[in-house]
């Protein structure tokens, strides 16, 4: 039997009081697709900065090829060892090309045209996973839109110089693609498996888990729980694991409840090509087609004529942000969860003059429990949180801020099943009080949350759609040019 | 946390440092004079430590807002008005209010053209700010004839005043830093101040009125700046051109030392005044110690890198 590329034996990693990881056993071996799930903050990511070297844990046998390397591992030692890793929060150099980021992984590149050689290389994987993905290699990384980002990073751990490349970890890999694009690159996932190269898949999309891993482990506060091969999974007894109680039924039940268009006031209405966007009061209205359309454009549009910069058409109403790239757009890095929600609502805050930290903290407490973070102490940095805890903390600042008109620009990135039914509900039961949502997702499931649908299409409204029209090939069908 | 020590809790303060240096060095400077001056040496580093630290508040919110904001207009602020303040009041008390109210009238304007350089014409702070001093160094050489002009009387007297050795000014300076650490820490314009400075393009996105807010810190700053000059004057006996030189790296210094992020979005007031102190103290030790004037400088250089180093040592989040 050949040996295990990684078998890890009770790892175990605290931060404080948290026990990120509890104790894990990981085997992953040559020439598997490992599905890993779990809820946000059950310690995948914990558990996969450990096998990338990034995190050195508190106890546990680290065996890489068999070898235990505990004391010496390292982000040095893993590239070594042919493991890399895709991470969630993006890890590209924004200020550097696509050419000049893929340099980085391969130091034997040197010597004059460097550049045109990376180029090439970088190029030629990009056009292997995404045809027709549209980045030139010259592209300033920071100048993309956070799918094409991904796309760039996914590509780059995938491209191959002298040294060795036998697993590759992808973290929340599609958060940020479109259906199309996360195809090609699970399609292509397969493909390399297929030649003997492991992968790890960690994804929040269970249906991606089930049809292309070979093997899935499931995580929940910082153990695995469960470990069989894919076949004996299905969507409900996965779910389950996970210690989700929350059927997938209760979806369509939420779809069940219809709402007659029309009934109320617009309070937002754009334009956009021939047609026009149009929110009445208490409607969550969805934003679709391929990632990078023009529907964060839309949504930035309507948020900017809101605070009275450019008028882009009419919106009557305060407005809040739901950011989904929340590292740029979202988080404030050097401040506590609290204060992270608090600033959106600093207006209400104030008592005689100053800001009271006691309605602060009231603020903080009511969304920790209505939102479920998980953390012992809303005063600790936001940076304590999950990737999934943080978009939680995002939503929090804007419905617990003043606005009735809620943007949310593809904010489930990174967000685990039970979390999002969760957050639908909040969003339904926040649209029957009178709020109205407009929502860019790149998730066809999150469509059937909404009343009205917009796809757009190079900029454009190509289709608009009301909620018994709405099928997946509709959309798909409007995503393209009838030419292509 | 209270139950932690008292002791653990200060030493986990940005601020602290610049204390400890600040005391270190006074115990230095009299224990090798055996004990004599040592009160003196405090009264006299309360009066200059004034001046920068009205300066330095000013420069704080500046560098708080984040990476490459920086006001270098401040040392031409000083001068300008001082000059126009000594002008117009010519020595007589009953246009005192009036000088004052000229002098703030000053820093307005230079803020409102240190912004409208940044924001209209895009030109980064710290060109921005460089020019603009050029352009009101001249104004203030052109309107030159108010610099043998004496500060009323009664400027002068507030100015130098004392109580049992300890200068009225910096009393009220004091004072207005405990204001302006409440404005950072309670308002919403520091709150603004602080997210501003950790992601803009983030605060924008929170509702944040991300250009109403630098607009107040440039024109908040140049004010201070104003301010300075105006007191400056009486406390010097007249505006001189040169008098706001000093205040160019002082007034950033003062910042830094005191345990401000350079990188923004984190900032305390009481580190400007224990950093304030601190590097008048140090030129005053070095003093004492008979150094010469090279040996001075590159003492007080290491020095600073040493406070920094110490003082800015951050844990990394995560």
């Amino acid at each position: 039997m050949e040996r295990n590329i990684v078998s890890f034996e009770r790892v175990a990693k605290h931060f404080g009081a948290v026990r990120a990881l509890d104790g894990v056993d990981l085997n992953v071996k040559p020439g598997e697709c490992l599905g890993l799930v779990g809820h946000n903050g059950a310690g995948k990511s914990t558990l996969m900065n450990v096998l990338a070297g990034t995190l050195t844990p508190d106890t546990g046998v680290i065996g890489i090829h068999g070898k235990d390397l505990k004391s010496s591992y390292g982000v040095p030692k893993a590239n070594e060892n042919g493991i890399r890793c895709v991470f969630q929060e993006l890890s590209l150099c924004p200020n550097l090309t696509v050419a000049e980021n893929a340099r980085i992984f391969h130091p034997s590149l040197s010597g004059w045209g460097w550049k045109t050689k990376t180029g090439a290389m970088i190029t030629e994987k990009l056009d292997e996973i995404f045809p027709g993905h549209g980045i030139s290699s010259g592209d300033v990384v920071g100048d993309l839109k956070i799918g094409k980002r991904q796309m760039v990073e996914i590509a780059r751990a995938f491209t191959l110089t002298d040294t060795p490349l036998h697993l590759v970890i992808l973290d929340e890999p599609t958060s940020s693609l479109d259906a199309i694009t996360a195809r090609q690159l699970l399609e292509f996932v397969r493909k390399v498996v297929g030649d003997g190269l492991s992968c790890i898949l960690i994804s929040h999309v269970l249906g991606e888990v089930l049809e292309y891993s070979d093997r899935i482990v499931v995580m929940k506060d910082g153990l695995v729980v469960s470990e069989r091969p894919a076949g004996d999974f299905d969507r409900n007894s996965l779910v389950a694991e996970m210690g989700n109680v929350i059927e997938m039924d209760e979806i369509s039940e939420h779809q069940e409840r219809e709402k007659l268009r029309g009934t109320t006031a617009v309070v937002v209405e754009v334009a956009s090509g021939t047609q026009k966007l149009q929110a009445h009061q208490g409607e969550i209205i969805g934003l679709a087609g391929l990632a990078g359309h023009g529907q964060t454009g839309m949504l930035l549009g309507i948020y900017e004529t809101a605070f009275g910069g450019k008028a882009t058409g009419n919106v009557n109403g305060p407005v809040a942000l739901v950011a989904g790239d929340r590292q740029t757009d979202g988080i404030f890095h050097l401040w506590s969860i609290a204060e992270n929600i608090g600033v959106g609502s600093l207006s209400r805050m104030v008592r005689r003059g100053l800001i009271d930290p006691v309605a602060e903290a009231a603020i903080g407490e009511t969304w920790q429990q209505r939102i479920k973070i998980k953390t012992p102490d809303m005063n600790n940095n936001i940076l304590s949180l999950s990737g999934g805890n943080q978009q939680k903390a995002l939503f929090a600042r804007a419905l617990a801020s003043d606005a009735e008109i809620i943007l949310m620009d593809d904010p489930m990135r990174g967000v685990d099943v039970g979390t999002k039914l969760e957050v639908y509900d909040l969003i339904r039961d926040e649209a029957e009080k009178g709020r109205t949502f407009l929502w860019y997702t790149t998730e066809m499931d999150e469509l059937y949350n909404c009343d009205h649908t917009y796809v757009f299409r190079d900029g454009l409204i190509v289709a608009d759609l009301s909620r018994e029209e709405l099928t997946e090939e509709k959309i798909l069908h409007s995503s393209f040019k009838e030419t292509a | 946390m209270n139950s932690l020590p008292i002791f653990k809790r200060l030493v986990e303060k940005p601020w602290i440092w610049s204390y400890v240096g600040m005391i270190v060095v006074w115990l230095a400077t009299i224990s090798y004079t055996g004990g004599k001056g040592g009160a003196d040496v405090l009264t006299a580093a309360l009066s200059f430590a004034t001046f920068t630290v009205i300066v330095g508040i000013g420069q704080m919110f500046v560098i708080t807002t984040g990476p490459g904001n920086v006001d270098l207009s401040i040392p031409a602020t000083i001068s300008f008005s001082g000059a126009v303040a000594m002008k117009i009041m010519d020595g007589s008390n009953s246009m005192l209010l009036i000088g004052l109210i000229v002098s703030l009238g000053c820093g307005l304007v230079v803020g409102v053209f240190n912004y409208m350089l940044i924001r209209v014409l895009r030109i980064p702070p710290i060109i921005a700010t460089l020019s603009s001093s050029f352009l009101v160094l001249s104004t203030a050489i052109a309107y030159g004839r108010g610099l043998k002009i004496k500060p009323p009387g009664l400027l002068a007297e507030f100015a130098t005043a004392q109580i049992y050795g300890v200068p009225i000014l910096a009393i009220v300076v004091a004072g207005f830093a405990v204001v302006m650490g409440v404005v950072l820490n309670r308002t919403i314009y520091g709150r603004s101040v602080l997210a501003i400075g950790q992601n803009m393009r983030a605060a924008w996105l929170a509702g944040i009125k991300v250009e109403k807010i630098r607009f107040a810190t440039y024109v908040l700053s140049a004010v201070l700046a104003a301010l300075c000059g105006f007191v400056l004057a009486g406390f010097s006996g007249g505006a001189s051109l040169n008098m706001g030189e000093e205040y160019l790296l002082g007034s950033i210094a003062v910042v830094v030392i005191g345990g401000t992020s350079v990188a923004g979005g984190k900032a305390n007031v009481p580190g400007i005044w224990g950093a304030a102190m601190f590097m008048f103290l140090l030129v005053t030790m070095l003093n004492t110690f008979g150094a010469s004037a090279g040996v001075r400088l590159i003492l007080t250089g290491l020095i600073i890198v040493t406070v920094i180093t110490i003082a800015g040592g951050d844990k990394p989040q995560r």
